[in-house]
């Protein structure tokens, strides 16, 4: 379980996350959503403890982020950030074997070859395992960054806005492989997301937050009203049934 | 995500690691022809002949040993611990253009060695290495303080600042220098030169070569932070801690390097990029690459500022900064002419 009580983080005079208090751990996929600015990244780091809180707490799998030793939290969380600058010439291979850094300790056991190897076969990344970062297109490199990820075998996921730079059929390989990650190995994934029918059709629970609150908080088909979007991005948008499923249009 | 994703054409003919092994053997094998040709290079005559004929007790046999062996080994640690710290400046800075002759680290470095001239002019010269390790490791945190200011991406702005706080400090370096009428002497060692190098006086670079592997030890943790600070704390690491433990490899080596051999510029600049294209930056593959090629090089130029001018030689910083400057050059239009 992931456990937010009462957390405070402010930039100057602007409050940037608002006496947040949430679990997450339940389900197996949540999308976190709302309109840039609202404080997502930000409460991600604050989990991720690259950010203090003004105020609150934040325990992880039961263990207080602030007290427990970053190599411990290692084991159980993984954040992969939004925007990932890797300047260091590495190959698909070396970014892969650091995520096992936090089991490894840089000496590669049996166990973690398998785990590099069950992450680049997941991410079929297979053909540019030698390949240098900086040899890839924004999509496999994308990729790359989530095959880290899950090599770090960690029961916590948290992905911000995994979907930047793919195209259409990736953005659907990478949700269904997160739904794989939730349902066959047994982690609690959670994720930010810009498109709401993609957090609609492949998470359990969706998030909304605004301004640094959570203004909403239910399973995915709850959240999927006119007036509950339309409350938490300040802007038109209609739903209709397709197919049995709602779909949200807001393309204007 | 299966049959759409092919690798893209641009394969190289040679597949990676086989064009690697061969690159790698060859850096090897001219180690080797460049040390043994340095045992044998030199105003008297020392080649294996007049060794065996004279025998152990010969002119030639004590000179292989109280001067050429020192002098070798000196230039090869020298070369090898260079090409490291600068390494791992890059990796702690994230910026291919850094290395302790851009960052202020070696003047601060001789600004320290300037101090022990003056106040404890007597002292031995591993205490008048620590003191300049002292001062490099000052120059190593004033330069990461500064530079967090700029952004990461700013690839040639970091350097610039590097090379302005060392140009002050020089600065100060120099005019505290001729005030006391030590500038003279001060050019004289800074000048770069292992002509001094003999038996008993080199024996501290063997800590510039332990700060080699401790570097090798912690290779993996340096690969971390130069992914960044966000990686690097999701992977568990405490940044802190390992960019301290950069900072003394740093500080020491240039210590090492400039009591003993003086100002030896470009060479950690240079060697690590060279490295860098052809096996990437995992610091633990990276590691005896750099080392390796860092003591090719500058044993070439040590043999170049040997032979040009016999039987005078040729400041090696001159030689150095001639060669190291032009490999640069064809580095950064190397990169500009790539696509990103
Ligand atoms: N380091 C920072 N310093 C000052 N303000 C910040 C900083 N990081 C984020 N903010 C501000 O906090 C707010 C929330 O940002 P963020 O968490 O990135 O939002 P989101 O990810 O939901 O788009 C924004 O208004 C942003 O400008
Ligand atoms: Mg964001």
């Amino acid at each position: 379980m992931i456990a937010l009580e009462n957390v405070t983080k402010r930039y100057g005079a602007q409050t940037v996350v608002d006496d947040v208090s949430i679990r997450f751990g339940q389900e197996g996929v949540t999308a976190l959503i709302g309109p840039n600015g609202a404080g997502k990244t930000t409460l991600f780091s604050l989990v991720g403890r690259l950010v203090r809180p003004d105020a609150g707490r934040v325990t992880v799998g039961g263990l207080d982020i602030t007290r427990t030793p970053s190599a411990e939290l290692a084991k159980v969380l993984a954040v992969l950030r939004q925007d990932n600058h890797v300047a260091a010439r590495l190959t698909v291979h070396d970014l892969v074997e650091f995520g096992r850094f936090p089991h490894s300790r840089g000496r590669l056991t049996v166990e973690d070859r398998e785990h590099i190897e069950r992450a680049i076969g997941y991410l079929d990344l297979g053909p540019f395992r030698h390949r240098f970062l900086d040899e890839l297109s924004g999509g496999q490199r994308q990729r790359a960054f989530i095959a880290m990820v899950l090599a770090q075998d960690t029961k916590y996921v948290l992905l911000d806005e995994p979907l930047n730079n793919l195209d259409l059929r990736h953005m659907t390989e990478i949700m269904r492989l997160v739904r794989r990650m939730a349902d066959e190995l047994g982690k609690r994934v959670i994720t930010v997301l810009h498109d709401v029918n993609f957090a609609a059709t492949w998470s359990d629970r969706i998030v909304a937050m605004r301004d640094g609150a959570v203004v909403a908080d239910a399973p995915a088909r709850e959240i999927m009203r006119p007036e509950v979007l339309a409350a938490v991005y300040d802007t038109d948008v209609d739903v209709r049934e397709i197919d049995g499923r709602p779909v949200a249009l807001y393309y204007g | 995500m299966t049959a759409l994703d092919r690798p893209l054409t641009s394969t190289p003919a040679l597949p990676r690691p086989t064009r690697r092994t061969w690159v790698g053997v060859l850096v090897g094998v001219l180690l080797a022809v460049l040390a043994v040709t340095s045992l044998f290079v030199g105003v008297s005559d020392v080649s294996p002949v007049s060794v065996l004929r004279g025998g152990a007790d010969g002119d030639a046999a004590f000179l292989l040993v109280a001067s050429r062996i020192p002098r070798t080994v000196a230039v090869v640690l020298v070369g090898a611990s260079l090409g490291i710290a600068g390494l791992i400046l890059q990796m702690l800075v994230r910026n291919k253009f850094v290395e302790p002759s851009t960052t202020g680290v070696t003047e601060f470095a001789t600004l320290g060695a300037l101090v022990t001239m003056v106040f404890f002019p007597g002292m031995a010269v591993l205490g008048k290495m620590g003191v300049a390790a002292a001062f490099g490791l000052l120059g190593t945190w004033v330069f990461l303080r500064v530079v967090r200011v700029v952004p990461v991406r700013q690839l040639v702005l970091v350097p610039l600042v590097g090379i302005m706080l060392g140009g002050v400090v020089a600065a100060v370096t120099t005019f505290v220098a001729y005030r006391l009428d030590l500038l003279q002497s001060l050019q004289q060692w800074s000048q770069g030169s292992f002509a001094t190098v003999m038996q008993g006086r080199y024996e501290f670079l063997w800590i510039a070569g332990l700060m080699v592997v401790v570097a090798w030890v912690a290779a993996d943790r340096f690969s971390v932070i130069g992914m960044g600070e966000e990686f690097a704390t999701n992977l568990g690491l405490d940044h802190r801690r390992v960019v301290a433990v950069g900072m003394v490899i740093v500080a020491v080596i240039t210590a090492a390097v400039l009591v003993t051999a003086g100002i030896v510029p470009f060479l950690g600049l240079v060697v690590p990029n060279v490295v860098s294209l052809i096996i990437g930056d995992n610091v633990r593959r990276a590691i005896p690459w750099v080392a390796g090629l860092g003591a090719v090089l500058i044993l070439a130029c040590d043999l170049l500022a040997r032979v040009v001018r016999m039987p005078y030689e040729i400041p090696l910083s001159v030689i150095v900064g001639a060669v190291g400057a032009v490999l640069f050059l064809w580095l950064l239009l190397r990169r500009g002419s790539r696509a990103h």
